[in-house]
């Protein structure tokens, strides 16, 4: 297995880095949820009662769940695939190996799921441990936020292949990301957003997998609702995936 | 095994409209230890990279090992080892696990990646630095990691693009020796080069490359005899006219013009810091020269090398 001996790599890397990442990962959601849940939620629910019948925490955890995924998906797939094509050069040394642009990409992505898949686990744990939300929902939403950043993490590493500096990211944060998050019905729901707003909500990533984590949670969402979600984060899996394994073809091997 | 072991027949790559190699001939045969030579921007590492299986061919022919590159890349790969002409060492992993990640990269267990790992340490003369992190180390030990680290495979084939660039003389010959013992285990050696010297102890055969084409080809001696004269008068003349009675450039170019301006098998090259002048005989024409009243600083006849053979054909002079 040929995956393998990449993930070797970033394995090497990771147990050299893992102190700083955990902790960043245990601050994410002490943060979101000391200001979102506790500070903004006593405000929203003794205004108006919570948003459609559920306390704002419960409303609002489920979508931080999805919404951190997608931050975790951006810093590794942005600066960190960048600093692999031009600076540090691994891929390149990768593939004058037996292995080809499909593994050494695999293998990659591969271990953006597992730094995904910790991220994940701890801040459901934190919410869990602060006594904000308990139950199977909860844990059904560690790989449902998966997923979710994967569609983010999967196209973008294929738009960062095309990107011959790191200018355009700042852009894509400032244009893309942090839109999104205000407007894929992490903090509100879409409903009380323009039609046209709503449009942009329904073609991104972030609102499926908030809208999916907070089905799993609260319940209330048809199965056909579930299964178009999953298929549209799916669809960005896939498109991804295979546009990526284009660009990286195209940058890494001229 | 194959007679050949890799064949090229009109190799060209382009990139856009520019044409980087254009359409060359290279057979390499089992055991040998062959030579890329040329300028800046001859087109050596493309055609490396091709070799290498990392750049696609743009057209005509190519096999390693007797396989297309476009269709057993992997397979053609497995069996190669590459020090390309930049290192592509990662900064914040040690030494050690640089060595022994990469062989993971070719099927090897953890256990013998990390086996060999240890024996070519040694081989870096980087066994006291194992620990340390890549990035810190000195240009000319990176250089070393990045040659151990081809090596790891065990291959059949060794591209080495321009190995030597960066290390300092005492290491480079510690490294020709190295790569001479590999040559009598039997593998076989691509090199490229800007060091002549590089050229004349390592390869057999060799060509030179010039703007994508294979300028000469055959044994240094053979380049030597077939494009040289036998001797060279290396004259070096003052830049300006001077008072204490050497002769200026220009006014020396042009006594040395009148001097064997019309002698055959005696050429003038002139050179910024330097005149060469390609004779059979030296002495002789240092002779003539001072009879034409030259007076230059210093003066050195010496044999003709692959330095001259590759100022012949190009028109220029290597510079590192
Ligand atoms: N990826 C690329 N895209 C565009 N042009 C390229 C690319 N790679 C190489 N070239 C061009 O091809 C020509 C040959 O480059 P190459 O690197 O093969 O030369 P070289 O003989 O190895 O030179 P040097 O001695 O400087 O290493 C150069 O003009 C270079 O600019
Ligand atoms: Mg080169």
């Amino acid at each position: 297995m040929a995956a393998l001996a990449v993930l070797d790599y970033f394995w090497v890397v990771y147990r050299r880095t893992w102190r700083g990442s955990v902790m960043g990962r245990f601050a994410s959601p002490l943060m979101f949820l000391g200001s979102l849940g506790l500070g903004l939620g006593s405000l929203v629910d003794s205004a108006s009662g919570g948003v459609n019948g559920v306390s704002y925490l419960h409303f609002v955890v489920p979508a931080l769940i999805a919404t951190q995924a997608m931050w975790v998906a951006l810093g590794e797939s942005t600066y960190q695939v960048m600093a692999y094509i031009k600076w540090n050069r691994m891929y390149r040394a990768m593939l004058a190996t037996p292995l080809g642009v499909g593994q050494v990409l695999f293998g990659h992505l591969t271990a953006v799921a597992a730094h995904l898949s910790v991220a994940s686990v701890i801040f459901v744990g934190v919410c869990a441990a602060l006594g904000t939300l308990s139950g199977w929902g909860l844990v059904v939403c560690i790989p449902l936020a998966v997923l979710t950043g994967m569609a983010f993490a999967i196209p973008l590493f294929a738009v960062t292949a095309t990107l011959d500096s790191d200018e355009p990211m700042s852009i894509i944060f400032r244009l893309v990301v942090t839109p999104l998050m205000l407007f894929s019905g992490t903090f509100f729901p879409i409903d009380s957003l323009p039609v046209a707003l709503q449009g942009l909500a329904w073609i991104t990533p972030l609102w499926h997998g908030v809208e999916l984590c907070r089905a799993a949670v609260l319940g209330g969402a048809g199965p056909g609702l579930v299964a178009a979600h999953l298929a549209v984060l799916l669809a960005y899996v896939a498109v991804g995936a295979w546009a990526a394994r284009r660009t990286f073809t195209r940058r890494l091997v001229p | 095994m194959s007679d050949v072991l890799v064949r090229a027949r009109g190799l060209t790559k382009r990139f856009g409209d520019f044409i980087a190699v254009d359409g060359i001939d290279v057979e390499v045969r089992p055991g040998e230890a062959f030579g890329f030579l040329g300028p800046n921007g001859a087109g050596k590492s493309s055609t490396m990279k091709m070799i290498g299986c990392v750049s696609p061919v743009t057209s005509g022919e190519l096999q390693v090992f007797g396989m297309d590159p476009a269709t057993h890349g992997p397979a053609i790969r497995a069996r190669l080892g590459v020090c390309p002409q930049e290192d592509m060492l990662d900064g914040e992993l040690t030494v050690e696990e640089n060595l022994w990640i990469y062989g993971r990269y070719f099927g090897l267990s953890r256990r013998e990646a990390r086996a060999r790992a240890q024996g070519l340490l040694e081989f870096a003369q980087l066994t006291d630095r194992r620990s340390d992190r890549v990035e810190p180390l000195s240009g000319g030990m990176k250089r070393r990691l990045t040659i151990a680290r081809a090596l790891i495979s065990e291959p059949d084939l060794l591209l080495l693009d321009e190995p030597t660039t960066g290390l300092d003389p005492q290491a480079r010959h510690v490294l020709w020796d190295k790569l001479f013992r590999l040559k009598q285990q039997g593998v076989t050696l691509i090199v490229t080069t800007h060091y002549m010297d590089e050229a004349e102890q390592l390869c057999d055969r060799l060509v030179v490359m010039d703007g994508g084409r294979i300028a000469a080809q055959g044994s240094p001696r053979e380049l030597i005899e077939r494009h040289c004269s036998r001797e060279v008068l290396e004259l070096r003349l003052d830049p300006v006219v001077s008072a204490t009675g050497t002769t200026g450039a220009a006014r020396g170019v042009e006594l040395l013009g009148e001097a064997f301006g019309e002698r055959l098998g005696e050429r003038v090259e002139v050179l910024p810091d330097r005149v060469l002048v390609y004779t059979d005989d030296g002495e002789a024409a240092l002779e003539a020269a001072h009879a034409r009243g030259v007076r230059p600083i210093s003066s050195l006849v010496r044999r003709a090398s692959l330095e001259d053979v590759f100022l012949t054909l190009t028109g220029r002079t290597l510079v590192d």
